[in-house]
């Protein structure tokens, strides 16, 4: 199937109003009731039955709010966000984290992403490594700038490495070491790049604020640096794509092969020579728009690199979006070559499609992930025929469930307004908008919508849950009440359904799989959902003496 | 406590330890319908059920009280009460075990006075036990987070009631849930009642569901909690924990319960001084099972000592593991070359000497307050035979082409870290068999004959 087409989806409801089926309404009422009054009141703008309620509007989600103490979340924290999210996956910068030791030491190698140092001249890849200052007590009382000025040096003297960050954790702030100044007196004395970022763990309500953070970091300390006009045509930027599992290296495949030339990657398979160039591109593609659409913002004011969304995690995610830039650059030399591309990759694809279908056809999917994962899996799982019945992120906004148009509305509350918005303006040398005003209009009136993004229920069908931050308690009771084929999340939610007898994929990890993304990832994935599903492991569940009582009765009784 | 040697200021890179809360979610996790509560802010939790969770593959729910900035700046009381309600809503526990984080213990969060009066008078239903542990990882890693909770247990749910009842402590330490479940076994053995603390042995190694669980079953039950102080003894284990405070001493000092500080029971040394003691308490004899074990276990030695007669091991993790490896190790044969533990409790040094008087002599090199990067170094120079600890040792084992054995935790890059029996025979047989194998694929594997017969 060729991607189903936003109105097909919007015409298609989810009807599974077999007697069996629980009316999601009537579920929401039975959660809820297990809460505290006023833990249900908020928790009931966060459950929402999707439905589309006028041409353009659909419902009202909550989302980015603190998550009520006591209520066991998926959620990390800033520091989390900033240090292992968005700068955890470049290769040759010294990531030094200033705390005490544990959380450095649980941010160590625990995602997944991958890297090829050989494509950067020095090959420097400290990404086995975690450096701490590893804080005890005589620097919480008497203050922990000295010993992160010595941990500079320390690890200046030793790996000799271009750049370096330095991440504060909670204990940080409050103690009041200032980072930004003992990086910048780093920076002067050892002559390369050294800059640090306030992430501590309580800012924000999730990961989402460390994101923003690691945003403006990235942004006011290295894009820029260089600025080297590489050689090439169509270029691109391709923001928000963390390389686990290898996606990115499969992307850089079809890219390649399309002859669309990619500058740098944020922040999978990424050296900070990438990042320090990549205002030369001519146009930024977001994958996770939750994670890094501050970058695409700032980077359009600064330089007028004007930006879109993409989807590469589904073959007909990945096509629409080839197209979709091909149609941007409107040259027919590289609409002529996507085309092409598409159709040498597609065949395999659609093969795989046809093996797994009759197996997985109707059969339900639910995903919680991240900010971006729950929303792009999905049409993957339509490719396979199952039904993405339940979706939801774990620290999304509104814009990121509803579309930006959203976006105006929003109210920018306490835990928002302690996460520091740039002032960004052109740059006086630098600035050149890569399109006029006019071809930006001529470019959304062919449906080319630049600077977007949907959202995620949009993409739904009536009828479908969606449910923000959700909770270990709601995801008990979606898997007691639907029974899904499939459950996707992360680790912490791994056991737990698979407990229940029900599959768990993880996307956050990929539970050492992928690549998924592009062509070859889509069919890695069929192959994968289908191997979990039908594995004969659930068929042991129960014992023979439980699926036939009267037998263990008869034996009973005879003895 | 620190050794003063060490350089001012050394950044950890790759380090070899864990944070204390981490240490007091294994003990509450351990006690029967329980919930651990950090708090802080949400982060800690998050990493720590990860780091549970990837070991165990298990479900671990792990509460917080989920600070935000303003809660960093102007307390955290009204968070951690409104936790606490949340979790007896949702969870109906029976104990909700409190620990601090660095940020809690940062701004001076004193829970104990946060939550004074706050009790059954608060709610209609049943009102759990509340322990709260200060585990502040800036002073400590995950084992002082680990003992400091059993403590902080035994200190608030221990009584004497004076009816002595026949009945052993065990203060297992933090070993796997196979281990738990051996001890338990050899202590039944000797018809004798027990309380262990903690007991994960199936809340961290659980059945598939038949249906939901807001708390998988089992750990140790409050009741038997209760009646430590009535027991005859307590068995307490780790040379380094028996010099410092623990609860088997507090339960001694203030109830006159005895307590014996022995090894870990790695090997047969430690294993016959815990058998020993067991002997001594109950007045019965070693049952004929242990005799037979530990006969097979002797005789594979015999059948097996030429294999692995002076290979030399890097050993790495909790210090009381270390000990407790070096000791079996040494006893096989094996020279645990390096003896490596983020801990820093000043005692290791000794402790290995104790077990091998001439291990200097002999060239052990003993690190305390280790990283990865500081092991490498070491390493590189006497280029070992294989390496034994648990996963974070991969890295540089690997790029070293030695074999890792894996052992305590965590384990993340493997199956079955909780099915790993390291105590007594049975665990001393285990080991030997994959340490003896590992040594003798290696050979054969570089071998140019590549031999097939022993
Ligand atoms: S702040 Fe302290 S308790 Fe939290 S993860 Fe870091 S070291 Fe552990
Ligand atoms: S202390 Fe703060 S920064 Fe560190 S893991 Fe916990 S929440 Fe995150």
């Amino acid at each position: 199937m060729e991607a189903l087409s936003r109105k097909r989806i919007d015409e298609e409801k989810v009807s599974l109003d077999s007697d069996e089926f629980m009316d999601p309404e009537t579920l929401k009422l039975e959660i809820l009731s297990k809460y505290p009054p006023k833990v249900a009141r908020k928790k009931a703008k966060q459950i929402i039955v999707n439905r589309k309620e006028t041409e353009e509007k659909y419902p009202e989600i909550q989302a980015n709010v603190r998550t009520v103490p006591g209520i066991i979340s998926q959620r990390g924290c800033c520091y989390a966000g900033c240090k292992g999210v968005v700068m955890g996956p470049t290769r040759d910068i010294i990531n030094l984290t200033h705390g005490p030791i544990g959380c450095g030491f649980y941010s160590w190698l625990t995602r997944r992403n991958q890297t090829d140092p050989s494509t950067t001249p020095d090959g420097h890849n400290f990404m086995n490594y975690c450096f701490s200052t590893d804080m005890e007590e005589r620097e919480i009382i008497f203050g922990g700038e000295k010993k992160l000025r010595a941990a500079i040096q320390e690890a200046y003297d030793i790996f000799k490495p271009k750049m370096i960050s330095v991440f504060a954790t909670c204990p940080v702030g409050l103690i009041g070491d200032d980072v930004h100044a003992v990086t910048r007196e780093m920076e002067e004395k050892l002559g390369i790049t050294i800059f640090g970022f306030s992430c501590e763990g309580y800012k924000g309500v999730s990961q989402s604020a460390g994101h923003h953070v690691a945003n403006n970091g990235l942004f006011q300390h290295v894009i820029g640096l260089d600025n080297t006009v590489k050689e090439g045509d169509y270029k691109v930027n391709l923001l928000g794509e963390y390389n686990i599992g290898g996606d990115a290296f499969e992307i850089e495949r079809v890219l390649n092969k399309c002859g669309i030339k990619l500058i740098s990657t944020f922040s999978g398979n990424s050296s900070v020579d990438f990042f320090a160039n990549s205002h030369t591109a001519d146009l930024n593609l977001i994958m996770c728009h939750r994670s890094i659409n501050y970058v695409a913002e700032m980077m359009e004011k600064k330089y007028g690199i004007p930006w879109f969304k993409i989807n590469f995690l589904s073959a007909g995610g990945m096509s629409r979006s080839l197209r979709k830039i091909a149609e941007y650059y409107g040259e027919q030399k590289l609409i002529d070559r996507v085309e092409e591309v598409i159709a040498e990759e597609m065949p395999a694809v659609k093969k795989a499609q046809a093996e797994v279908r009759p197996r997985l056809e109707g059969k339900l999917a639910m995903m919680f992930v991240g900010g971006s994962r729950a929303h792009h899996y999905q049409e993957m799982f339509r490719e396979m025929g199952m039904i993405p019945f339940c979706a939801g992120y774990e620290f999304a906004h509104r814009d990121d469930y509803e579309g930006r148009q959203v976006l105006p509305n929003l109210k920018v509350d306490a835990d928002s307004r302690n996460i520091q918005e740039l002032e960004i303006e052109k740059d006086p040398e630098r600035y050149n908008p890569r399109i006029s005003a006019e071809e930006f209009e001529a470019l959304e009136r062919n449906n080319i919508k630049l600077r977007d993004y949907e959202g995620m229920m949009t993409d739904m069908p009536s009828g479908t849950i969606v449910i923000d931050d959700i909770s270990q308690y709601e995801t008990e009771s979606l898997l007691k009440t639907y029974k899904p084929a499939v459950f996707c999340a992360g680790i912490k939610e791994k056991y737990t359904v698979q407990k229940h007898g029900i599959p768990m994929k993880q996307l956050h990890s990929y539970d050492n799989g992928g690549p998924y993304a592009a062509y070859r990832g889509a069919i890695n994935f069929y192959h994968e959902i289908d191997r979990m599903v039908n594995s004969k492991v659930w068929d042991h569940i129960k014992a023979p003496w439980e699926k036939s009582p009267e037998l263990a009765a008869r034996y009973t009784y005879q003895s | 406590m620190k050794t003063q040697e060490k350089i001012e200021y050394k950044a950890t890179s790759n380090a070899c330890k864990l944070c204390s809360p981490l240490g007091a979610s294994f003990v509450f996790r351990g006690i029967e319908r329980s919930i651990p509560l950090l708090h802080g802010s949400q982060g800690c939790s998050t990493y720590i059920r990860r780091y549970l969770i990837s070991h165990f593959n298990e479900p671990v729910d792990i509460a917080c009280s989920n600070f935000t900035e303003e809660t960093a700046v102007f307390g955290g009381g009204a968070n951690l009460k409104l936790a606490v309600e949340n979790i007896i809503k949702q969870y109906n526990p029976k104990l909700i075990g409190i620990a601090t984080t660095c940020l809690s213990e940062t701004i001076g969060e004193d829970v104990p006075m946060i939550l004074k009066g706050y009790n059954k008078k608060n709610f209609d239903e049943n009102f759990p036990e509340i322990v709260s542990v200060s585990t502040p990882s800036f002073s400590g890693t995950h084992i002082d987070g680990f003992h400091s909770a059993v403590r902080a247990v035994v200190d608030s749910i221990a009584v004497k009631k004076k009816i002595s009842a026949k009945q052993i402590n065990i203060f297992p330490g933090m070993l796997s849930p196979a281990d738990l479940r051996h001890l338990k076994e050899i202590v039944s053995d000797f018809s004798t009642d027990y309380v262990m603390l903690p007991d994960y042995s199936d809340t961290f190694a659980g059945p598939l569901w038949t249906e939901y669980q807001e708390i998988p079953e089992g750990g140790t039950k409050l009741k038997k909690i209760a009646s430590m102080g009535d027991a005859v003894a307590s068995i307490e284990f780790g040379r380094i924990l028996a010099e410092e405070e623990s609860a088997g001493k507090m339960l001694e000092s203030r109830f006159n319960v005895p307590c014996h500080s022995l090894g870990l029971p790695i090997g047969i040394n430690e294993t016959d001084a815990f058998l020993k003691a067991l002997e001594t308490i109950t007045g019965k004899p070693v049952p004929e099972k242990y005799i037979q074990e530990r006969g097979r276990l002797i005789d594979s030695y015999a059948d097996g000592h030429k294999y692995v007669f002076e290979a030399r091991a890097v050993v790495y993790g909790e210090e009381d593991l270390v000990t407790g490896l070096a000791s079996f190790l040494s006893e096989i044969g094996i020279i645990p070359i390096i003896c490596a533990s983020g801990g820093e409790s000043g005692l290791l040094r000794q402790k290995i000497l104790d077990i091998i008087p001439d291990a200097e002599k002999i060239g052990i090199k003993i690190i305390e307050g280790a990283d990865f990067v500081e092991i490498n170094e070491e390493a590189k120079k006497i280029d070992p035979d294989f390496f034994i600890g648990n996963s974070k040792g991969y890295r540089i084992a690997r790029e070293m082409k030695k074999p890792l054995i894996r052992v305590g935790f965590p384990i993340h890059d493997r199956l079955g870290g909780a099915r790993i029996v390291h105590v007594g025979y049975r665990g001393a047989q285990q080991l030997f068999d994959i340490i003896s194998n590992t040594i003798i694929a290696t050979r054969q594997d570089t071998s140019p004959v590549g031999y097939t017969y022993m």
